[in-house]
């Protein structure tokens, strides 16, 4: 199959979001879980037993559970079920979104619930990353998404000035959009008077990168059903069609011991080769609205460039303008981004969650004002690992051979 | 096998990770401990569609996705075994110094078992299906060891 065509077309027919949080000490995992697969199924108007597949996916080790996908059974309705597990660390929402498009395109399964969830307060996400570290022999010591090389980065190519207040700039906007959605972990209500303070007074975590620039680890779960065109159509009013997905990750090259720098920037060359396949010329112009996975407002603000294939400082000027608000040229996250929630093996599904709401036009208080018919999402994770999503409002013959 | 594998020179790197967590009883296992902890009684829940009650108790019937927050009923503290096994290890996790006897107990009314010690007889006499009654804990632990144990009773 020539990548940039299916086989058969996949729609998102059912949504599922918990709220998010830094502590849910009232529900255990599988009951965490059930309420996004509860949600999904209401929202599909369909019952589990017509879900033919349950693909589930968290971060391994940050619960210390193994096999969490076989006890969470009881939340996911798999009994019975064929069922997969999936862990690709940050981005392992998005790459459960590209699983259940191709095991729903490959004519596989008809109907497919993904489930991504995090329950980060149970566990130690460090202990699940730094494990096996070893600066000198090619064990690197993970931080997570903990690092200020976008700021370095930033600051050398537009001054220390002009950087740091595009990123405070990304920060509140991002605050802004959290601020209307109902599931927001972290919402503030920052306003623009604060600005210079927090660029002074945020407490400082590595160089440049301040406390509110960074995103938090959060609870919560995302649950999201695909199905085929003919089902598609039968169970949603208004599917949600998933047009093309890229998987790209160089860890190799970020290796300590064998880099040979500079890094290719993974999520700029899955820009190039999606929209390059699927003849999108002017991505800034194609796109209504993006849900990038931010870890923080430094990198927010840095991975514009590449997601859009921008040059010079066009991306910097669409924060200064602020065309990154959700009534702006590009809305960028509206749902807050990941700076307003992270619950990591949820994050990346929630993008594309949050993009099929906004073409759905049900997104709610973070509703795009005007009409969203393609929408973009983003997943981040491992050392620059980058899954880019393509969702669609209408089948008006993108993806057929 | 091949076991003659050429190990000369062959180095390794020892480590060590620590691995903090906690985990949390869940909205429909916290209200089955506090049960047994206010009022020593022991509670499932009913899955109407399945006709099975489930004890410990869960949110949901995995069969039919049914949820059963609110399908309380009472078992008794009595039940049957219906396996066990002698624990002879002795581990930090392990809730008594061995040898000690874990047995899945069905309960009165219930439909699935739960595993518990069996205390009060010597490990050797333990038999499938023999009576079991529950012993409450004096000192409550906010967990499922507010049943202190199971012991031998009249059938």
């Amino acid at each position: 199959m020539a990548r940039g065509t299916k086989n058969r077309h996949v729609g998102i027919v059912g949504i599922g979001e918990t709220k998010f949080s830094s502590h849910r000490e009232d529900v255990n995992q599988p009951e965490m879980i059930h309420e996004a697969v509860r949600q999904a199924l209401d929202d599909a108007g369909i019952g589990i037993q017509e879900v033919d597949c349950v693909v589930h996916g968290n971060m391994e080790l940050f619960e210390m559970v193994h096999q969490p996908d076989l006890w969470h059974v009881l939340g996911s309705g798999a009994y019975g079920k064929d069922s997969f597990r999936i862990t690709t660390g940050g981005t392992t929402g998005g790459t459960l979104v590209c699983a259940a498009d191709n095991l729903v395109a490959s004519g596989m399964y008809d109907v497919v619930l993904a489930i991504g969830f995090e329950k980060l307060q149970e566990g130690h996400t460090t202990g699940g990353i730094t494990n096996m570290a070893d600066p000198l022999w090619a064990r690197k010591l993970q931080s997570g998404a903990l690092t200020d090389s976008a700021a370095v980065k930033l600051i050398e190519e537009f001054g220390p000035e002009r950087a740091k207040r595009a990123a405070m700039t990304y920060r509140i906007i991002m605050d802004q959009h959290a601020c209307l959605n109902p599931n927001s972990h972290r919402a503030f209500g920052l306003d623009w008077d604060q600005m210079d303070d927090l660029m002074a007074d945020s407490p400082p975590l590595i160089g440049n990168l301040r406390l509110i620039h960074m995103c938090s680890q959060s609870d919560g779960a995302c649950a999201l059903i695909f199905a085929s065109e003919e089902r598609a159509r039968q169970i949603a009013k208004k599917p949600v069609w998933l047009r093309d997905h890229i998987t790209v990750h160089r860890e190799e090259t970020l290796n300590l011991c064998t880099n040979y720098y500079p890094n290719n920037p993974t999520h700029r060359f899955a820009a190039e080769q999606l929209f390059a396949r699927n003849g999108i010329d002017a991505p800034l112009d194609y796109f209504d609205v993006f849900e990038m996975y931010d870890p923080s407002a430094w990198w927010g603000v840095d991975w514009l460039r590449d997601f859009f294939l921008l040059e010079g400082d066009a991306h910097l000027k669409l924060v200064e303008d602020r065309e990154i608000a959700i009534g702006g040229r590009m809305p960028i996250n509206p749902s807050g981004g990941v700076i307003a929630a992270n619950p990591i093996g949820a994050t990346a599904m929630v993008r594309v969650a949050e993009a099929a709401k906004q073409i759905r036009g049900d997104a709610g208080p973070h509703q795009v004002p005007r009409t969203v018919r393609h929408a973009l999402a983003s997943s981040f994770g491992g050392t620059m690992w980058t899954v880019l999503l393509m969702l669609e409002d209408e089948l008006n013959g993108w993806g057929m051979p | 096998m091949q076991s003659d594998f050429d190990t000369s020179d062959c180095y390794t790197i020892e480590g060590k990770l620590a691995l903090p967590y906690t985990y949390f009883a869940g909205r429909v296992g916290s209200r089955f401990i506090t049960t047994l902890r206010d009022q020593h009684k022991i509670m499932g829940v009913r899955c109407a569609a399945c006709d099975t009650v489930f004890v410990p108790p869960r949110q949901t019937c995995e069969r039919c996705l049914g949820d059963l927050t609110d399908s309380w009923c009472e078992v008794g503290s009595r039940g049957r075994v219906v396996n066990f096994t002698v624990v002879r290890y002795p581990d930090r996790h392990l809730p008594r110094p061995v040898p000690f006897v874990l047995a899945m107990i069905l309960l009165e009314g219930a439909d699935t078992p739960i595993v518990h010690l069996l205390e009060g007889i010597p490990p050797e006499q333990v038999a499938v299906d023999m009576a079991v009654e529950a012993v409450f804990a004096e000192t409550t632990t906010n967990t499922i060891r507010d049943i202190d144990h199971f012991k031998p009773c009249d059938a």
